[in-house]
């Protein structure tokens, strides 16, 4: 027990980031639309949040100010992928590229600077439950945001008539669009909210878990988000498992080291992207014995209403 | 049928005309609907059908010409206008989420639904409008669960949720069992007998004499004429269609069936989705004969196809080609071995759509003399093989260095005909060879075919077309379920009705003893 709460509590933590990347981009691939400039959009959100909440004091004001970045650039990306039909992969990965540099230039001033950011707010009773109480109660209001956040989603995307209608568009566009959906606006808008969220998930990083900002601080977690969207199959709940299991790796190979062993740190520090190496592998093992029910059956791919076959 | 209210106008369309990139896919064509009446739209494949009734339904807009709903002259730039002004099309290829239940599918789209979805009042209607309409369907049920059969009904339900009163059904039975299409024909009855509109698109020359009151016939996107059907026959339409009196006769020689030469022996494959297509399925062709196979579409056709053509991977059984067992060898080996394989997916599996005619008609011999030397091709050789075949399939191009993909589609097949049959090959699989073709190019590649046959060549054939294949094949296999129902000697003097029953999941014997005729079986 003694070993298992710290990890626990570490793996929320710092899984947090990655749950909120994930959570947006399952957002944006259900309505069909592939973003891969998780990366770059979680740098930017991060260096939003830091740069808001240090020179207004309020760290929401910083999440908020994060998530308008990300919005910002979701529209970027739906403009070149629906309007000009553009190659999503290329467009999301331009994104990444762009929001590494520019971050890493705006947050020159930055460096070494720290902030109050967001404080833990144990919640009452709840946090008093032996291991689940200190593990997911004992946190930063923003990682009880995300809890919500999640069991939202799982309810909007079965339950609600845009929920269907987002996932109407990802699967069969075209269907959508005979039915008198617009796929070029629904398009649109959960991309640019998908976006939002990926941003609010780097601000996570800056404003509450380390409460500073590092060139690079995301450190690759956008990827694995990427990844974790085909491990959760586009699933809300799955993927908060997938981000706290990876969240929970991290912690791992630091307490390791912190133990003193004698494996490199290298190779320890390796482990989390040597799991997503391992998830991808079981997926697509899986993926040969049958289709995947959630994956959007048009992601990636353009739409023209006029296109004959 | 019911008399129609000849004052009330549903739908009016006058003088539309869309292109597609240089071609002209309406020119200039006159439409409309009465209330309570079904108005068929009769044509042959590319008349221009499809594309009228996808302006009616705001998925194309005209490039000119003027449509009036109830009236009012409208201009819809989607589909949404068109649904708002009581229009609902059924398309061929239905407009449905597969990975979605029935009655999600059901509301997409429908305005004035609560954000969150009150659910026993959708299943309450749907049930309500199934009983009505005789369409019965599980709402709870998945849609790629579902047959085709009652995926067109979902479809529909869909328009009928929504309230259209004016519906297009875009050739419905082409997916159907007669049998199905005869309960579809019951529901159309009545939704006119309560004043709905029902446009119906065909070629069925049949269907259209028996369901519809009036008859607008279209040629190569032209408007030809509008008819009364109570006073035309199939005849004047068949004209109407065509442009002139086309008899179509297939000249055929009697067969002379040799040793089997395809042959499968208990074979069981899957399907995409990882479920059985074919079950256990034993058939053979012999030397000199042509095989139908019959079914209605989904039935494990497609795959049987692959699984002789060493696409699909065969799960137990044995594929036998002149006596050589292929199962699951190499796509390569098999060609070698001597099949020869005509794709429904012309510009996916059959040819290389950005490639030009000598590269294409080259893709199943570059590594054989003479147009491959020591690892390289001797262009010369390619260019001399294809400017043969161009010239003894007629395919019209501007030259042997044009990209495939700018040919049309009976060019295509001719092509994809020569580079298969050219040097009388031993097994052929047709799959649905004149699908999409006009009347001239669907003669020539039948006439194709049956002089591989008559040069002993075992044809296996699958089409959707029952007259083709009633005319083409020695004998007919039914396929149901991955299965075969039963093998008919002499097809063309088979009771329709039987081979419907056969299509239905009904065994040879049992299906001839319904149909009140001896089979003659295999």
């Amino acid at each position: 027990m003694e070993i298992l709460v710290p990890i626990l509590t570490a793996a929320v933590r710092s899984g947090t980031p990655i749950l909120y990347a994930t959570l947006g981009e399952i957002v944006t691939e259900k309505g069909g639309i592939l973003n891969l400039g998780l990366e770059g959009i979680m740098l930017l959100g991060a260096y939003a949040g830091f740069a808001v909440s240090y020179s207004t004091g309020n760290p929401w004001l910083g999440v908020a100010g994060a998530f308008c970045v990300g919005m910002i650039l979701g529209l970027v990306h739906s403009f070149i992928c629906v309007t000009l039909k553009g190659n999503q992969v290329v467009s999301g990965l331009a994104m990444t590229m762009f929001g590494t540099g520019a971050s890493s230039i705006l947050g020159r001033d930055y460096v070494g600077v720290t902030i109050e950011g967001l404080h833990r707010f144990p919640i009452p009773l709840l946090s008093d439950i032996p291991v689940v109480g200190p593990a997911f109660f004992r946190h930063d209001a923003l990682i009880y945001c995300s809890y919500g956040l999640v069991v939202f989603l799982c309810w909007f995307f079965t339950s609600t008539r845009q929920g269907l209608y987002l996932r109407a568009t990802g699967d069969n566009p075209r269907a959508a669009d005979a039915m008198g959906i617009s796929v070029a606006r629904t398009r649109y808008f959960y991309t640019m909210i998908g976006a939002g969220i990926v941003a609010v998930g780097g601000a996570h990083m800056s404003v509450a878990y380390t409460k500073m900002w590092a060139e690079h601080m995301t450190a690759g977690r956008g990827w694995i988000a990427v990844a974790l969207v085909i491990f959760a199959i586009w699933h809300p709940a799955r993927a908060a498992f997938g981000a706290y299991l990876f969240g929970g790796v991290e912690a791992f190979q630091l307490r390791l080291q912190a133990a003193g062993t004698t494996i490199p740190a290298p190779i320890l520090m390796m482990l989390p992207y040597l799991m997503t190496i391992a998830v991808l592998l079981f997926i697509s093992i899986r993926k040969g014995k049958g289709i995947i029910f959630g994956a959007p059956a048009a992601l990636g791919l353009p739409f023209f209403r006029e296109e004959r076959d | 049928m019911g008399t129609p209210d000849p004052s009330r106008l549903l739908v009016r369309m006058e003088k539309i005309t869309k292109r597609f990139a240089g071609v002209t896919a309406n020119q200039e064509v006159d439409f409309d609907v009465r209330a309570g009446e079904v108005h068929a739209l009769l044509g042959e494949n590319g008349a221009g059908k499809s594309t009228l009734m996808s302006v009616l339904y705001g998925l194309y807009r005209p490039d000119s010409g003027t449509l009036t709903v109830g009236g009012r002259e409208v201009s819809f730039s989607s589909p949404r206008d068109a649904i708002t002004a009581g229009i609902g099309m059924v398309h061929q290829h239905f407009m449905l989420i597969p990975s979605q239940t029935v009655w999600e599918n059901m509301i997409l789209g429908v305005d004035g639904l609560p954000s969150v979805l009150p659910k026993r009042a959708i299943h309450d209607r749907i049930e309500e409008l199934s009983q009505r309409y005789g369409l019965a369907v599980d709402p709870d049920a998945r849609i790629w669960q579902l047959s085709i059969g009652e995926q067109q009904r979902v479809a529909i339900l869909q328009m009928l949720y929504r309230r259209a009163n004016i519906l297009v059904l875009d050739e419905p039975t082409a997916v159907l069992t007669p049998q199905e299409a005869e309960r579809l024909f019951e529901t159309v009855r009545q939704m006119t007998s309560e004043g709905h509109g029902v446009v119906f698109i065909s070629h069925k020359m049949a269907e259209v004499m028996g369901l519809s009151n009036r008859v607008t016939i279209l040629r190569k996107g032209r408007h030809v004429g509008t008819v009364d059907t109570a006073s035309t026959t199939k005849e004047k339409l068949a004209e109407m269609m065509v442009g002139q009196k086309m008899v179509f006769k297939i000249e055929k020689k009697i067969s002379s069936p040799g040793r089997p030469i395809i042959e499968c022996e208990s074979v069981r494959a899957l399907n995409d989705r990882g479920f059985p297509a074919i079950a256990g399925l034993t058939l053979s062709v012999r030397e000199g004969e042509i095989l139908g196979i019959a079914g209605v579409a989904g039935n494990g056709q497609a795959e049987l196809c692959e699984a002789i053509a060493g696409l699909r991977r065969v799960e137990s059984g044995r594929i036998l080609i002149n006596g050589a067992d292929l199962t699951n060898s190499l796509p390569k080996k098999i060609i070698d071995g001597g099949v020869h394989y005509i794709p429904a997916d012309r510009k996916g599996t059959g040819l290389v759509p950005n490639m030009n005619i000598s590269e294409n008609s080259i893709l199943k011999r570059y590594w054989n003399k003479p147009v491959s030397k020591r690892g390289f091709i001797v262009w010369r050789e390619v260019f001399s093989f294809a400017r043969d075949l161009v010239s003894r399939y007629s395919v019209s191009t501007p030259s042997i260095g044009t990209p495939v993909r700018n040919l049309s589609g009976g060019n295509l097949q001719k092509l994809m005909l020569g580079r298969e049959l050219s040097d009388s090959p031993k097994a052929i699989i047709a799959a649905h060879p004149t699908w999409g073709l006009d009347v001239a190019a669907t003669k020539f590649v039948r006439e194709q075919l049956l002089a591989a046959r008559d040069v002993g060549g075992a044809v296996l054939l699958v089409s959707e077309d029952l007259d083709e294949l009633l005319a083409m094949s020695d004998r007919l296999a039914v396929m149901f379920k991955g299965e075969v129902m039963g093998v008919i000697e002499n097809p063309a003097g088979a009771p329709i009705e039987a081979i419907g029953l056969m299509m239905a999941g009904t065994r040879m014997e049992e299906a001839f003893a319904s149909a009140g005729k001896e089979g003659r079986s295999a």
